[in-house]
């Protein structure tokens, strides 16, 4: 039968509930298995060595001082990683990535590695490793490393997207542009034109719990690996193909994941551990260190972004146009172009033009950072929209609410939107009691807007309904931030019973066909219409054991509240049979009752968001205190609002941290200052107010229930909405983030001075 | 690595002066042990001075306080009588790490990590507090300024441990205070700190002060031109101006990743102004 994803009018018994979520009494108990948690008889421990330079050829490796010392098992570099990525450009990235082959292009590239018997043996293993390094210029600032002048960290990048195929190298990796109209006519018709230049330094995702895995692989070239991941199908992928094995033959179980942020939709070490396992012919655990993950894992990209917007006297805007450089460390990247796509996604514009650069530096590899991309673009355009409303005497929301993007409007990326959130999330903040709250003495208040696309993507999912009419969901994308309760929620909906008759799962890579990760804010908005497309499924079959029962036609059988009905005046006497009935004969009537489902889930509806904001600034030290934070934003369908609203907290909280202190910083040696907890300065719980959310309900026309993803939308009005707040609180426009206390009260003084 | 609980200071003395390699104290182990799991210290010998008694006391005597080198933070800040003589120096002790970091840490550990941003240890410089050093030799006592000579490194001796620290009996109307700037709430390392010590006269006058600043050269700076410019005066604008003023001259600080000079300076100044306010309200100045 056809699965039909149309949003459906309708009431709803389960979503929309906030039932305890199923993994969390082992979650606050904890008995539940993270990464770290798996072991395996005889297993080894895998330690990495990594480059200490920011940029150096890589001459020789010479590890036979390492393989004599007792209690190491295996040594590998590169040679034991080999290509077999076959043209593959993205593959190979990854392959250097996990293991540098002729250069270490980053402070912690890792260039050899090690399984032994213990973690002392492994450490020593790694000091008896020698490698003979020739240090190269490096390059580590995104203005930088454009100038012709810089090192090239690539010699065959040539510049993407480019009308004339360049003939030098360069930084630049790829040249992309969006927009409509002519922005040059567009300024010409501007009473008020702002124009701005902002920075963001790099960020981490933060996740508390770092990399983790179990590789094995067997003599027979069969693998298993537990591993803490956003994906474990996508990883699968990965590590079959760098390894040269077949993907059924490499079975990946996904453990519990404390945190992942899209930092965990991509390999590092897994690949490794599993060369090693290989080499060793014994399981290898392999657990980075907080400093690796810092220096070697995917943070998101630093950026530079010029602005410039146009209006009119009536608060018209005119034209809109960026220029966003990306860092993407070493490697090819399309983070810019997305920063390019959603810069201006919020606004209805006539003219607008956005030139994203790909920029290659001496850093580790950029991964994606929820919404990735989006919360610099954001920054740069919503400070610039709060300057001009000022310019222009306009309050910023009503300002804002003039140009929002509605249903039919062409965005600025391309596509033409359906039913939105923008508008609705603006009303909603004009008109909540946070924008009427008194500011006291050096406190300022900020707004401001996000865009997020969200993905949908190839989903897969199993339920089985046992003899006692209780429900197993197996699902394929791992729970990250309560998918498991949401995802009951919708099959206690869609078969009528109880939340507490179902039990779901992650289910391994063996166990169920292909899903992609849970990034892009798919995992509920997918596999809930995965769920539901299986639980008709099964639906499907209870009809048909219940018209065997009856011995009456199945298309006579209907399905209400967890019942079979047989409609018809001649059936009149039949009384409903309940799916627990039906389950407990179904070994007679024809075997297991089940319901599959996989589909791709086209038609993830974008989202919007609108977040406000309090800061007091002390203007003697730079000091910041958010005093209040509220965030608004549409969900379609919020399946269960707890989660949906952790989501919006969460976000908010990242972004709290990533606009006023979080940063990478390097040294002049390309080297990463600052690889720890203590000085890579996330916030801690009390330097958070209890965030506040208001979650609206604009249904995603494209989903049986009008859920849209709600994951990532959250960070990416933050670092604006806290920027232009701490401005007007300190009376100058900030435009580089973090808003550190020393760049704070630097720009006070400036100011002050004139 | 040996590791070794000795039950009296000479033994643990004895056991240090005896050994060979490198030998580290195990306090509260909130910096050794950090250090050890980062793989940058690897000792032969560790010597855990908790199981000796007379460590683990805060006594009261008629010359003052005496605050054993075991005594973690939390202690330190629940001792009612100390806190009501020296709130300064309870509120830096307080500062140090987090609710759970203060059940382990200890102001003697503090000042021989030699951290030039130790948060007790600007306050017990303004305090002037002393230090007693037990070694193969006997018991000395010294300034608590002495200790650290510069990052990571003290004036003492492998075989020297320092027993207890030592704080005046307080004169009437004395008041300390100890501030620092860290980025976030908690859970932080000083940028810049200071910390002011000061007695007043009936009038309000201030007959006698100290003013230390931290984070801000390779060891805690007792700056003693910050003192003159509040000796004899009541703490008006132009004496807080004056303090503000010295205290940023004072400072030779470096660029790093918590903080720029220029920032270190000024907000040097702007903590001892405050921080002086503070104790001179404490002490009973209006």
């Amino acid at each position: 039968m056809n699965f039909d994803p149309r949003f459906a009018g309708r009431s709803f018994t389960s979503v929309g509930t906030r039932p305890i979520r199923p993994d969390g009494v082992d979650k606050v108990t904890g008995r539940a298995r993270y990464g770290a948690d798996f072991n395996m008889a005889g297993q080894l421990v895998g330690r990495v060595l990594r480059s200490p330079h920011a940029h150096a050829k890589i001459r020789k490796i010479d590890t036979s001082k390492a393989e004599q010392l007792p209690g190491v098992k295996a040594v590998i570099t590169a040679a034991d990683l080999p290509d077999l990525t076959d043209g593959d450009a993205g593959m190979y990235d990854i392959l250097d990535n996990c293991m540098a082959r002729t250069k270490a292009l980053y402070d912690g590239h890792a260039v050899a590695a090690v399984a032994a018997v213990d973690a002392r043996t492994a450490r020593q293993a790694l000091k008896l490793i020698e490698v003979d390094y020739e240090l190269l210029p490096h390059v580590t600032d995104v203005d930088e490393a454009m100038k012709h002048s810089a090192p090239l960290v690539n010699d065959a990048i040539f510049t993407e997207g480019l009308e004339q195929k360049p003939v030098k190298p360069s930084n630049v990796a790829k040249r992309s542009q969006f927009g409509h109209g002519d922005v040059h006519q567009g300024f010409g018709q501007a009473d008020f034109v702002v124009e701005r230049s902002f920075k963001t330094e790099q960020t981490h995702q933060g996740y508390i719990e770092p990399h983790a895995c179990v590789a094995s692989v067997s003599s027979d070239g069969t693998a298993d690996l537990w591993v803490c991941t956003q994906g474990h199908f996508v990883y699968r992928q990965h590590c079959a193909q760098l390894l040269g094995l077949e993907a059924s033959k490499l079975r990946v179980t996904s453990s519990e994941i404390g945190g992942g942020f899209g930092g965990k939709t991509h390999v590092w070490a897994e690949p490794v551990a599993l060369a090693l396992s290989r080499k060793a012919g014994r399981p290898v655990k392999l657990v980075m260190t907080r400093d690796e993950v810092f220096r070697a894992s995917g943070p998101t990209s630093a950026t530079s972004i010029d602005v410039k917007i146009g209006a009119r006297k009536d608060g018209t805007i005119t034209a809109a146009e960026a220029t966003l450089r990306y860092t993407s460390g070493p490697y090819a990247g399309m983070w810019a172009e997305l920063g390019a796509m959603t810069a201006f996604a919020c606004y209805k514009l006539d003219n607008v033009k956005t030139v994203g650069y790909e920029v290659l530096v001496n850093r580790p590899k950029t991964a994606a950072y929820r919404a990735p991309s989006a919360p610099m673009a954001a920054f740069a355009v919503e400070s610039a929209v709060d300057e001009l409303a000022k310019q222009i005497g306009i309050d910023p929301v009503e300002f804002r609410i003039k140009n929002a993007a509605q249903e039919g409007t062409r965005s600025s990326y391309g596509p033409v939107y359906g039913p939105i959130g923008i508008g609705p999330t603006l009303e909603a903040a004009k008109n909540h009691p946070h924008m009427k709250a008194p500011l006291k003495e050096n406190q300022g208040r900020g707004m401001a807007c996000g865009f997020w696309f969200n993905f949908g993507g190839q989903t897969c999912t199993d339920l089985n309904i046992g003899m006692d009419g209780s429900v197993s969901l197996a699902v394929g994308t791992v729970d990250v931030g309560g998918s498991r309760a949401s995802l009951s929620l919708v099959a206690a909906e869609e078969l009528g019973i109880d939340y507490s008759h179902v039990k779901a799962i992650v289910a391994d890579t063996s166990s169920l066909g292909y899903n992609d990760m849970t990034d892009g804010s798919r995992g509920t908005f997918s596999s809930s219409m995965a769920t539901i497309s299986a639980a008709r499924n099964a639906i499907r079959v209870l009809r048909e054991r219940a018209a065997q029962m009856w011995d009456v036609p199945v298309d006579d059988v209907h399905w209400e509240q967890g019942h079979a009905i047989a409609r018809g005046e001649k059936y009149g006497n039949l009384s409903p049979l309940s799916l627990k009935e039906i389950a407990a004969q179904s070994g007679k009537t024809g075997g297991p009752i089940a319901g599959h489902s996989e589909l791709v889930a086209d038609g993830a509806g974008v989202s919007f968001a609108t977040h406000i904001c309090d800061i007091e600034v002390d203007p003697e030290t730079g000091a910041t205190r958010v005093i209040r934070y509220t965030v608004v934003q549409d969900a379609g369908k919020a399946v269960h609002p707890t989660y949906v609203e952790g989501q919006y907290q969460g976000g908010a909280a990242q972004g709290i941290g990533w606009a006023l202190n979080e940063e990478y910083i390097y040294g002049k040696d390309g080297r990463l200052q600052n690889p720890g907890f203590l000085d890579y300065r996330i916030p801690v719980c009390s330097d958070l107010p209890m965030i506040d959310t208001q979650i609206l309900e604009i249904p995603n026309p494209n989903h049986p229930y009008g859920v849209r993803g709600v994951g990532e939308t959250s960070i990416v009005p933050p670092l604006a909405a806290i920027a232009n707040a701490v401005s007007n609180a300190a009376g100058v426009r900030m435009t580089h983030i973090p808003m550190s206390p020393p760049r704070i009260l630097a720009a006070i003084e400036a100011e002050r001075e004139g | 690595m040996r590791y070794i609980r000795p039950l009296s200071i000479e033994d643990a003395v004895g056991q240090l002066a005896g050994s060979s390699g490198t030998a580290a104290i195990l306090a509260g182990g909130s910096d050794l042990l950090v250090r050890m799991k980062g793989g940058f210290v690897e000792p032969d010998l560790i010597v855990d001075i908790k199981a000796i008694e007379s460590l683990s006391e805060i006594r009261e005597t008629a010359e003052g306080f005496s605050i054993g080198a075991a005594v973690p933070c939390a202690v330190v800040g629940e001792n009612a009588s100390l806190k009501k003589a020296w709130p300064g120096v309870v509120e830096a002790a307080k500062l140090i790490g987090s609710k759970q970091v203060q059940g382990r840490c200890t102001i003697v550990g503090n000042l021989c990590n030699a951290s030039p941003a130790a948060d007790s240890v600007p306050a017990l410089v303004a305090a002037g507090a002393r230090a007693v050093v037990v070694g193969p030799g006997g018991r000395r006592t010294i300034a608590v300024e002495a200790v650290p000579t510069g990052p990571g490194k003290t004036s003492l001796a492998k075989s020297e441990i320092i027993e207890a620290i030592l704080l005046d009996k307080r004169a009437p109307r004395s008041g300390d205070a100890y501030l620092r700037f860290i980025p976030r709430t908690e859970m932080d390392i000083a940028v810049v700190s200071a910390g002011v010590n000061l007695t007043i006269d009936e009038a309000g006058v201030v007959k006698s002060a100290r003013v230390a600043v931290g984070a801000a050269a390779p060891t805690v700076l007792l700056v003693e031109e910050a003192a003159e410019a509040l000796i004899g005066r009541k703490l008006d604008e132009a004496a807080l101006e004056r303090l503000a003023k010295v205290c940023a001259g004072a400072c030779r600080p470096i660029d790093d990743k918590r903080g720029t000079v220029e920032f270190r300076r000024k907000v040097a100044g702007v903590l001892a102004r405050r921080a002086a306010m503070t104790a001179y309200t404490r002490a009973g100045g209006k």
